[in-house]
C-alpha cells in the first residue's frame, strides 16, 4: 500500500532525514517512535503532503505521490493539538471533510450521527468544541479524521497533551476504533508505552533513518542498538568488549550471555543490556554481581534498587541502603547489542 | 494612608478630565436639548439632520468596504512573506495614519488637484488648456483619503491576527480534503473574521467621525455631521443646532466604540500566539503577487507624501507665448513667502507666525498632557479595582468628535470664572484633552513592564525612595516617555478639528493656515500651502518614525 522511499529533508543545512524508507500494508497500525527532535513529525508531513522532502518518493499502490496536492491524497491526519475549527460546532467539525466531498446533506447528517456514536459523543452535536475538554476535544478530532474515509491515516502525538490517567482510557478506546475501521494507521509518538501498546509493528527513528524495526516482541527480545534499549528504557546498558565462548567483559564484572558468540565475533566491541528483572539471593552460579545499595525507591513493579556502581535492578523486597547485595545474572538477562 | 495612594495620582486627571472633556460635554448635552434655542423649524432640523446622518453613514460604510478590499492583500502579503524591504515598508505605512489630515489633503491635492502633478503631465503632454481630471470636490477624493488614512488599520489589526493563525487549520482542512481556496475561504476567513470585524468597526469609526478630510477634499456639497457641527457653529453661528447635530454624533461613536471593545475582547480569546514561518519569495508567482501588491500600496500611500514636497519647490508657469503649454521650474519662493507679511494677505502676520503658534501649543501640550498623564498611567501599570473601573472613561476622549469637544470649550468657558477663549492656554487644553489617552497608553506598558523587585533591590542596596526610581525605573520609563511627548506633540501639531473652533483668526495654527491658503485661488497661495504642508509633513514623519522606534513592542494598541 504505501512505500516511502528513501527520503532526505534537510533544515537549514541539518539533516533530518537521512534516507528512510518505511512500508505500511493493509489494515496495520504502525508506530513511529522517536525521540523529541528526531524528524517523525516532519516524516508525517512528508507523506500527507504538507512539506516536501529533499529527494526521495512517496507511493501509494506504486503511483508516486510527488506532484499529488495534500486535498487529493485522502489521507487523514489528527494534529497533537487537533486543530479544530472553533468557528464550528462538534457536527460541523466532524461533518468538514464529507463537505469537501460534496456529499448530498442528508448523507452528510448520517455518516455524522454514525461517527459521533462510534466516538461515543451523542448528543455533543451543537456544543462548541472551544468549551469541550481535552478528552472530548481528542475525540471530536479522531470522528473528524475518520469521517471522510481516508485511505490512510495517520496520528501525530495525539495523546500528548492529556494527563496520565486519560491517556490510559483514550488509548485503549483508540485501538479499539483503529483495529474496527481495518485502515492502515501510522501513530506517531515518543512514549514507548504508548507504542508499545498500539503497535503491530514499531519503527524506531534515530540520526534520519530508521535503525530498528519489528513487532513488540521482537523490539523487546532484541532492541538493536544501546541506543534503542536506552530510549527503550529496558535496562542497563555498559559498553564492554566480547571473549571467546560466549562470554562478554565489561567494567562490572565478566559475563557469560545468551547468544553473543552468534552475532559478535571474539574481541568485538559491544553495548551490553543488563536486564533488571532479576532476583537477589545466595549466589549459584557464573554470572552474578555484587555491590552496595546506594538508593531504594518504589516503582510499579516491585523496589528499584540502585547499586554504587550506577545498575539498577527491580527486586520484589527492598533491601536498606548501604547493605551489600548479591545478585544473579541468568544468561537471558545480559545481552550484545550492536 | 493606603487609600490616599492609590486615589492621589488620579485627583490631577481626574480634575483635568472632569473640567476639560466631560463638563464641556455635558454643557453641549444641555445646550442641544433646550430645544427652545433652536432658530429654525422641526422639519427644516429634521431634514438637515437627516441628510447628514445619511451622508456619514453612506461614505463612512463605503470607505470602511473600500479599506478592507485594498486593505486585506497587504495583510496577506505581511503576514505570510519575508522580502528585502519589508520592515521599512511596515514603518512607513504606519506614517499616513497619524498624519495631519491637512498634510494628507494637500498631498492629495498636489498630486491629483487642479494644479497638481497628474493633471499639469496631462495638460502638457495633450496640450490642453483644462486640467482633465476633476479629483478636488468629489466623493472620490474622500474616499480615497480614507483609504490612504485607514489601510494600516487593517494591515496591523488583520495583517497580526493573520500571521498569529495556527497553520495547523489550514493543514487539517487541506488533509480533508479542502482545495486551496476553500482553505482560505472556509478555515482562514472565519479564523480571522474578529479580526477583520474589528478593524473595520475601528476604520468605520474614523471614517464616521472624519472632518477634515471632508472639509478639505469634499468641498462644501459634502457634509458628515462633524462638517455640519462645524459649519452651523463656525459660519452659521448656530450653536444650538450644531449642539443637536453633536449629541446625535455622540450617540453614535459611543454606540460603535462599546461594539468595537466587545469586538476587540473577542480578537484576544481566539488567537493564541504561535508563530508561523514566513514564506521567502522564490517562485516567479510569489514575486509576481508581491510587485504588483508593492506598487499598488506604495503607489496608494507614497505617491500623495512625495508629490507634495515636490510641488512645493516647483512652479508651473505658462510657457512664453503659449496658451496651453506650461513649464516646470525649481523653485524655494514658497518657502521665503513664508516669512513675509504681503499686504492684502489673509493674515495681518507673516504664515511663519502660525509656525510660532503651533510649536508653542504643541510644547504646552505635551507639558500638560505628561503632567496629568504620568500619574494615571502609573497607577495603571499595577491595576487595582479602582484603576480598571475607571481606565475605559480615559480612553473615551479617543472616541469624541474633536469639533465638538471645540464647540464646548466654546460654550462652557466663555464668561467668569473661567473665560478662557482669549487664553492662549484654551487650545493647548484640548489638544491635551485628545492627545491624553496616547499619551497614558504609550506611558502605561513600559512602566508596567518594570519588575517591582528592581527598585526593591536598588533600595536594599541603600538608595533612598526617589534616588532608587531614578536610578532604576528612569533609564527604562525615560523611553517610553519620550514617545509619549512625541505622540502628544505629534498629535497637537495636527490638530484641526478643534482648533479649527477655537484658534483665533489672528493666531492660526500651522493646519488653519494650511486650510485657508488651499481655499484661496492662485499659484502663490497654492505654493504657500505646499510649503507648510511640507514643512508638517516632515516633522511628523520625523516624529511619527521615532514613536514607532520607541515604543515597547506589542504595546500601543487601541
Amino acid at each position: 500500500m504505501l512505500y516511502v522511499v528513501d527520503l532526505h529533508k534537510s533544515y537549514e543545512g541539518a539533516e533530518l532525514l537521512n534516507g528512510v524508507s518505511i512500508s505500511v500494508r493493509e489494515s496495520e497500525i504502525i508506530c513511529l517512535l522517536g525521540a523529541s527532535g528526531s524528524g517523525k513529525s516532519t516524516l508525517l508531513r512528508i507523506i500527507a503532503g504538507l512539506e516536501m522532502p529533499d529527494s526521495g518518493q512517496v507511493l501509494w499502490d506504486g503511483k508516486d505521490l510527488g506532484s499529488t496536492p495534500t486535498h487529493l491524497r485522502n489521507f487523514g491526519l489528527m494534529f497533537q493539538d487537533y486543530a479544530l475549527f472553533p468557528f464550528l460546532n462538534v457536527a460541523e467539525n466532524v461533518a468538514f471533510g464529507l463537505k469537501m466531498q460534496n456529499l448530498p446533506k442528508t448523507e452528510i447528517n448520517l455518516q455524522v450521527d454514525a461517527i459521533l456514536k462510534q466516538v461515543n459523543l451523542q448528543g455533543y452535536e451543537t456544543r462548541k468544541v472551544t468549551e469541550l475538554s481535552g478528552g472530548e476535544q481528542q475525540r471530536v478530532a479522531l470522528g473528524r479524521v475518520l469521517a471522510p474515509r481516508p485511505r490512510l491515516l495517520m496520528f501525530d502525538e495525539p495523546l500528548g497533551a492529556l494527563d496520565r490517567s486519560l491517556r490510559e482510557d483514550l488509548l485503549a478506546e483508540l485501538r479499539r476504533v483503529l483495529r474496527k475501521s481495518r485502515v492502515p494507521v501510522i501513530y506517531v509518538t515518543h512514549d514507548q508505552e504508548e507504542a508499545f501498546a498500539l503497535a503491530d509493528r514499531i519503527l524506531l527513528l534515530h540520526d534520519g533513518v530508521i535503525c530498528r524495526e519489528g513487532s513488540p516482541e521482537e523490539l523487546w527480545r532484541d532492541p538493536g542498538s544501546g541506543w534503542a534499549a536506552r530510549f527503550l528504557g529496558m535496562g542497563n546498558i555498559l559498553s564492554g568488549q566480547t571473549l571467546d565462548e560466549g562470554r562478554v567483559k565489561t567494567s562490572s564484572g565478566t559475563f557469560r550471555t545468551g547468544d553473543c558468540q552468534h552475532s559478535h565475533k571474539a574481541g568485538e566491541r559491544v553495548d551490553v543490556l543488563i536486564r533488571p528483572e532479576v532476583e537477589s539471593g545466595p549466589l549459584d552460579g557464573e554470572n552474578h554481581l555484587e555491590g552496595l545499595v546506594k538508593d531504594v525507591n518504589f516503582s510499579k513493579n516491585g523496589y528499584r534498587v540502585t547499586l554504587q556502581s550506577d545498575l539498577y535492578f527491580i527486586l520484589p523486597e527492598a533491601p536498606r541502603v548501604g547493605e551489600r547485595l548479591s545478585i544473579n545474572l541468568p544468561e537471558w538477562s545480559v545481552q550484545c547489542l550492536g | 494612608m493606603v487609600q490616599m495612594r492609590r486615589t492621589l495620582p488620579w485627583l490631577g486627571a481626574s480634575f483635568f478630565l472632569l473640567l476639560f472633556f466631560f463638563y464641556p460635554l455635558i454643557r453641549i448635552l444641555g445646550m442641544g436639548l433646550d430645544w427652545s434655542g433652536l432658530k429654525d423649524g422641526w422639519n427644516q432640523v429634521a431634514r438637515l439632520a437627516g441628510m447628514t446622518l445619511w451622508f456619514t453613514f453612506y461614505q463612512a460604510i463605503l470607505s470602511t468596504l473600500l479599506t478592507l478590499i485594498a486593505g486585506l492583500p497587504g495583510a496577506y502579503l505581511f503576514a505570510h512573506y519575508d522580502f528585502r524591504g519589508k520592515k521599512l515598508f511596515k514603518s512607513l505605512t504606519a506614517v499616513p495614519f497619524m498624519l495631519p489630515t491637512v498634510v494628507v489633503a494637500a498631498g492629495f491635492n498636489a498630486l491629483l488637484g487642479p494644479q497638481g502633478w497628474v493633471n499639469g503631465i496631462l495638460m502638457n503632454l495633450f496640450h490642453l488648456d483644462h486640467a482633465p481630471i476633476l479629483f478636488m470636490n468629489t466623493l472620490g477624493a474622500i474616499l480615497l483619503a480614507h483609504v490612504f488614512y485607514n489601510i494600516t488599520i487593517v494591515f496591523r489589526l488583520v495583517g497580526n491576527a493573520w500571521m498569529r493563525l495556527d497553520p495547523q487549520h489550514g493543514q487539517a482542512a487541506r488533509m480533508m480534503g479542502a482545495k486551496p481556496w476553500e482553505v482560505y475561504w472556509k478555515v482562514s476567513l472565519p479564523l480571522l473574521r474578529p479580526a477583520i470585524m474589528a478593524a473595520a468597526l475601528l476604520v468605520f469609526l474614523f471614517d464616521f467621525t472624519s472632518f477634515g478630510v471632508i472639509l478639505l477634499l469634499g468641498g462644501p456639497q459634502f457634509s458628515t455631521l462633524e462638517v455640519e457641527i462645524f459649519i452651523q457653529s463656525v459660519q452659521m453661528l448656530n450653536l444650538p443646532l450644531a449642539a443637536l447635530l453633536s449629541i446625535i454624533q455622540i450617540l453614535f461613536t459611543l454606540a460603535f466604540s462599546v461594539f468595537y471593545s466587545r469586538v476587540v475582547a473577542k480578537v484576544e480569546v481566539v488567537n493564541k500566539p504561535s508563530s508561523n514561518p514566513m514564506r521567502k519569495v522564490n517562485t516567479w508567482r510569489a514575486r509576481l503577487m508581491v510587485a504588483i501588491l508593492l506598487i499598488l500600496l506604495g503607489s496608494l500611500i507614497i505617491l500623495p507624501m512625495v508629490s507634495l514636497p515636490l510641488r512645493s519647490i516647483v512652479r508651473f508657469d505658462p510657457a512664453m507665448g503659449e496658451r496651453t503649454l506650461q513649464t516646470a521650474s525649481l523653485t524655494l519662493d514658497h518657502y521665503k513667502e513664508l516669512f513675509i507679511n504681503r499686504n492684502g494677505s489673509l493674515f495681518y502676520v507673516a504664515p511663519i507666525e502660525a509656525v510660532r503658534n503651533s510649536l508653542r501649543y504643541a510644547v504646552l501640550t505635551v507639558l500638560i498632557s505628561l503632567v496629568f498623564g504620568f500619574p494615571v498611567a502609573s497607577a495603571l501599570a499595577r491595576p487595582g479595582r479602582l484603576e480598571r473601573s475607571l481606565d475605559p472613561f480615559l480612553m473615551l476622549p479617543l472616541g469624541a468628535s474633536a469639533v465638538t469637544l471645540g464647540l464646548g470649550y466654546i460654550v462652557s468657558f466663555n464668561q467668569p470664572p473661567l473665560n478662557l477663549l482669549t487664553s492662549p492656554w484654551l487650545v493647548p487644553l484640548a489638544h491635551s484633552t485628545i492627545a491624553m489617552p496616547f499619551v497614558i497608553r504609550s506611558l502605561q506598558p513600559a512602566l508596567a513592564a518594570i519588575p517591582d523587585n528592581y527598585r526593591e533591590a536598588a533600595a536594599v542596596l541603600g538608595a533612598p525612595p526617589l534616588r532608587a526610581w531614578f536610578a532604576v525605573n528612569w533609564p527604562l520609563v525615560g523611553r517610553a516617555t519620550l514617545a509619549a511627548g512625541t505622540f502628544a506633540f505629534t498629535v497637537s501639531l495636527g490638530e484641526f478639528g478643534a482648533t479649527s473652533i477655537l484658534a483665533r483668526p489672528e493666531n492660526p495654527t500651522l493646519p488653519l493656515a494650511i486650510y485657508r491658503f488651499l481655499s484661496q485661488p492662485g499659484a502663490l497661495n497654492y505654493g504657500q500651502a505646499m510649503a507648510m504642508a511640507s514643512l508638517l509633513m516632515l516633522v511628523a514623519t520625523v516624529a511619527i518614525m521615532l514613536i514607532e522606534r520607541m515604543r515597547l513592542p506589542g504595546s500601543g494598541s487601541f
